[in-house]
C-alpha cells in the first residue's frame, strides 16, 4: 500500500504523563483518515507531532518516504482545533503573511488567496479586520489560510467544532473535494458520526494506545454480529416466537415502522445465510423490513474501549 | 531565515501601527516639555518669594548684623516681648521669629537660640541664619581671647584647587554632576526602556495565545523564530519611538525656552549648589561635557540597550508565554523589576559615593543589573577591560536567558486554562 505518512512507534511522556504509548499509524496517499478517540486520548499530541511543533521522544514519522524535515511544513496544512487569527490585522494582510510563512512568495500568495476568495465569495473581506467578522465568517478565513499552500497532506483537528451547519457543510465539501484533488487528509475527532460520512480509514486510540486501524469498511466487517433486525406481523406471534428461541439468539429491536406488530434483532450463525432466516419468517408472517445490523462506529469504539478495559 | 524577517516585519508594524504607540510618541514629548517648564515656572516663582523673618535679639550681640539676602528679609522686633512677637509675626504673616535670648556666654548662646515659625524654615534659610550666628560667635570668641581679628582675616588664605586629569585636562568641580547627570539618565532611560518594551513583548505573546492563532503559526516556524522576531520586531519600534523622541523632544525644548526667554541652564539642579556661575564656568561645564567619552557613551548605550533588553524581554515573553491573561502576570513581575530596581538604587547612591568601588564595581558584572549599573559609571571612566568582560558576562548570560525562556515559552504557549507555578516552569524547562 503506499503511504504518503508512516508514523513508527512514536513514544510521547509529558513528566509523568504517557501523551502516546508506542503508537504506528500509516495513511495512505489520497485518503480521509479518521483519528477517533476521546477528549485526552492523545490525538492533539499525535498531530503536534507531525506538525513538529512536540518532537516525540522515540519513533519515526517519514513523510513521503523520508523522515520528516523542518522544511516539511510546506506540505502540510493545519487547522488546529484551539484556532484564531490576529484580531487587530487586516484578513487579506493575515493571510498574505500566514501564507509566506509557508514558504510562498508574495505573488503565490496573492495568486491562491485570490482563487480560494473568489471561490468561497468572500472576497469584500480583505480590506476588514477579523474583530468585524462573525465567527463563521473568521472560520471560513480559517479553512482558507489552511489550504492555500495547496499541501499533500492536511490535517484538521475537530474541523466542524463551532462551524453552523451551512459552513460545515460548506467545508465538508470542499475537503472531499481537495481528496479527489490529490490531497490526502488527516482528520481528528471524537465526533463518530463525521467518520462515518467522510473517512475512507481510520485509527482508534485511546488512552495514548492505539487500538485499531485500517479500512473504515474493513473494521466494520470485522464487528459485524450477524444480526439482522425485522419487523414484521406474525400469524401466529407464540408460536413464532417460541419457535426462533429455540434456534436464534433474539432480542427487542428499535426503529421507526408503520405497521409492524413484532420488532425484533436476531442474530445468525457466522455459517448460516440469510436467506434462510427470511425464507423461514415468510412462512410464519408478514415480512415489513429486514435489515442487517451494520455497527455504527460508535458501537465499535464504545465496544472497544470496554473491551480493553 | 526568511520567516524571521517576515515576523520581525509583521511585528514591527503592528506595534507601529498601534494607536497607543502613535498617541504616545507625539503625546509624550509634549506632555514631558510641559511638565519641565511647569516645574521651572512653579521654582522660579517660588525663588522669587520672599521671607520675613522677626528677629528677637535680647543679647543685644546681633544688632545690625543678619543682613537681607534676595529672598529674606530680616526685620528687628527686639523692643516688643517675645508672645507679642509671636503674634505680630502671626498676623503679618511673616515667615517666622528669631529669638535670641539674652546672655553674653558664648556655649550658652549657640545652644538656645530658636526659631518658631508656622512651618520648619528651608534648609537654605536655616543655613544662611546659623552661618551668621556662627561667624559672629567665632569672631567674639576670638576677640575675648585676644587675637587680632584684623591679622586673622589677612592671614586667611583663599584656596582654589585646580583639577586636571593626567592627561592635563582640565576639569572643574562641576564635571562630577555633570558626569552622574549623564550616567543617570542613561541608566534611568535605559530601564524605563527595557520595561515598557517588555511589557509590550509580553502582552503580544499574550494577545497570541488569547487569539489561539499561535498553533498556526507555530505549524509553520519554530517557536524560538517567533519570539526572536517578536523580540526584535518590538525593540525597533522602541527605537523608532525614542528617535522620534529625541527628534520632538529637542525641538519643542528649543521652543519653549525660546518663548519662555528662560535660560535652560539654569533650571537644571546641579546648578544649585554653585553659587555664581561666571562666565569662565560656563564655558567650563561645555568643556566638562565634550570631555566626557561621549562617543563610549552612545556606544556603550546602544550595546548595553540590545543586551540589557534581549534579556528582560526573553524573561517577559517567557512569562507571556506561561500565562493566561495580563492579571495572571503579576506573581512573575516581581523578579523582573527588582533587580532593575536594584541596578537604579545600586546607581544612584553606590556609584555617585564611589564609581569605582567594589559595589559599583560588581553590581556593574551581574548581567541583570550591568546595563544600568554600567551605564552610569561610564562618565566616570571604565578601563576598556572592565568594560569587555561585563559585555562579555552580559551576552553570554543572554544567550543561556534566552534559550531558557524559549524552552518555557515553547511549552507554555501552548498550556491552556491555568496558572503556572515557579515549580511547573521548572519542569517546562526540562520537557
Amino acid at each position: 500500500m503506499d503511504n504518503l505518512l508512516v508514523a513508527e512507534n512514536i513514544c510521547k511522556k509529558f513528566g509523568n504523563f504517557t501523551a502516546l504509548n508506542n503508537v504506528s499509524i500509516n495513511i495512505p496517499r489520497e485518503s480521509i483518515f479518521g483519528l477517533l478517540g476521546p477528549n485526552g486520548a492523545g490525538k492533539t499530541t499525535f498531530i503536534r507531532i507531525i506538525n513538529q511543533i512536540t518532537m516525540p521522544d522515540s519513533g519515526v514519522v517519514h513523510l513521503d518516504g523520508k523522515p520528516l524535515q523542518p522544511n516539511d511544513v510546506a506540505h502540510i496544512g493545519y487547522l488546529p482545533e484551539e484556532r484564531g487569527l490576529y484580531k487587530s490585522m487586516k484578513v487579506g494582510e493575515q493571510a498574505l503573511y500566514l501564507a509566506r510563512l509557508k514558504g510562498l512568495t508574495k505573488a503565490e500568495a496573492k495568486e491562491q488567496l485570490d482563487y480560494w476568495f473568489t471561490k468561497l465569495d468572500i472576497k469584500h473581506w480583505w480590506d476588514k479586520k477579523i474583530q468585524e467578522l462573525s465567527k463563521g465568517m473568521a472560520q471560513k478565513v480559517q479553512f482558507v489560510i489552511t489550504v492555500l499552500h495547496r499541501p499533500k497532506l492536511l490535517i484538521f483537528d475537530e474541523p466542524f467544532s463551532g462551524f453552523d451547519p451551512v459552513n460545515a457543510d460548506l467545508i465538508k465539501n470542499e475537503i472531499l473535494q481537495l481528496r479527489n484533488e490529490g490531497a490526502t487528509i488527516l482528520f481528528s475527532t471524537h465526533r463518530m458520526e463525521s467518520v462515518e460520512e467522510l473517512c475512507d480509514y481510520m485509527a482508534l486510540i485511546h488512552e495514548s494506545n492505539k487500538l485499531l486501524d485500517g479500512k473504515v469498511d474493513d473494521i466494520k466487517r470485522q464487528y459485524k454480529t450477524n444480526t439482522f433486525e425485522v419487523g414484521m406481523n406474525p400469524f401466529n406471534e407464540n408460536e413464532l416466537l417460541s419457535e426462533l428461541n429455540g434456534n436464534f439468539k433474539i432480542g427487542k429491536a428499535q426503529f421507526k415502522s408503520l405497521s409492524d406488530d413484532l420488532k425484533l434483532s436476531i442474530q445468525i450463525k457466522p455459517n448460516e445465510s440469510p436467506n434462510d432466516l427470511l425464507q423461514y419468517l415468510i412462512t410464519k408472517s408478514r415480512v415489513n423490513h429486514f435489515v442487517e445490523v451494520v455497527p455504527s462506529v460508535n458501537d465499535i469504539f464504545i465496544k472497544t474501549v470496554t473491551t480493553n478495559e | 531565515m526568511n520567516n524571521l524577517r517576515l515576523i520581525i516585519h509583521r511585528e514591527y508594524l503592528a506595534r507601529v501601527r498601534n494607536k497607543t504607540f502613535i498617541v504616545m510618541t507625539f503625546l509624550s514629548p509634549l506632555i514631558l516639555v510641559g511638565m519641565f517648564s511647569l516645574v521651572a515656572y512653579l521654582s522660579m516663582l517660588n525663588n522669587s518669594e520672599t521671607h520675613t523673618i522677626a528677629v528677637k535679639d535680647d543679647s543685644g550681640l546681633f544688632q545690625g548684623q543678619f543682613e537681607n539676602k534676595d529672598e529674606i528679609d530680616f526685620v528687628d522686633v527686639s523692643a516688643v516681648s517675645l508672645e507679642d512677637a509671636k503674634l505680630l509675626v502671626k498676623e503679618k504673616e511673616y515667615y517666622g521669629v528669631l529669638y535670641i535670648p539674652d546672655t553674653q556666654d558664648n556655649v550658652e548662646l549657640a545652644k538656645s537660640i530658636r526659631f518658631f515659625g508656622k512651618e520648619a524654615p528651608s534648609i537654605g534659610i536655616l543655613r544662611h541664619i546659623e552661618r551668621t550666628v556662627s561667624e559672629n560667635l567665632t569672631t567674639r570668641e576670638l576677640i575675648s581671647r585676644g587675637m587680632d581679628i584684623s591679622q586673622i582675616k589677612a592671614a586667611e588664605a583663599k584656596v582654589d584647587i585646580r583639577i586636571e586629569n593626567f592627561e592635563g585636562k582640565r576639569t572643574s568641580k562641576m564635571s562630577n554632576y555633570v558626569k552622574m547627570i549623564f550616567g543617570g539618565a542613561a541608566g534611568y532611560l535605559l530601564m524605563m526602556f527595557i520595561i515598557i518594551y517588555g511589557n509590550m513583548v509580553m502582552r503580544s505573546v499574550i494577545e497570541e495565545k488569547t487569539n489561539r492563532i499561535i498553533e498556526i503559526i507555530i505549524s509553520s516556524v519554530k517557536p524560538i523564530q517567533l519570539m526572536l522576531g517578536k523580540i526584535i520586531g518590538t525593540s525597533l519600534a522602541g527605537i523608532t519611538q525614542f528617535s522620534i523622541w529625541v527628534i520632538l523632544g529637542t525641538v519643542l525644548l528649543f521652543i519653549t525656552s525660546s518663548l519662555t526667554g528662560m535660560n535652560l541652564m539654569e533650571g537644571q539642579p546641579q546648578m544649585q549648589d554653585i553659587e555664581q556661575v561666571s562666565n569662565g564656568e560656563m564655558q567650563q561645564l561645555i568643556i566638562d561635557i565634550t570631555n566626557l567619552p561621549i562617543l563610549t557613551l552612545i556606544v556603550s548605550f546602544l550595546v548595553y540597550f540590545i543586551g540589557g533588553y534581549f534579556l528582560y524581554s526573553a524573561i517577559y515573553a517567557a512569562i507571556g508565554a506561561a500565562v493566561d491573561s495580563e492579571t495572571d502576570t503579576q506573581q512573575f513581575m516581581f523578579p523582573i523589576i527588582l533587580p532593575l530596581m536594584l541596578g537604579i538604587y545600586v546607581g544612584f547612591f553606590s556609584v555617585i559615593e564611589n564609581p569605582h568601588g567594589t559595589v559599583s564595581t560588581i553590581f556593574s558584572m551581574i548581567p541583570l543589573t550591568s546595563p544600568i549599573v554600567m551605564l552610569m559609571r561610564i562618565p566616570f571612566g571604565v578601563p576598556w577591560y572592565e568594560l569587555a568582560i561585563s559585555v562579555i558576562i552580559l551576552f553570554v548570560s543572554n544567550a543561556g536567558i534566552v534559550w531558557l525562556a524559549a524552552k518555557i515559552y515553547r511549552v507554555g504557549i501552548l498550556m491552556y486554562g491555568k496558572k503556572p507555578t515557579y515549580k511547573e516552569l521548572y519542569k517546562w524547562i526540562k520537557y
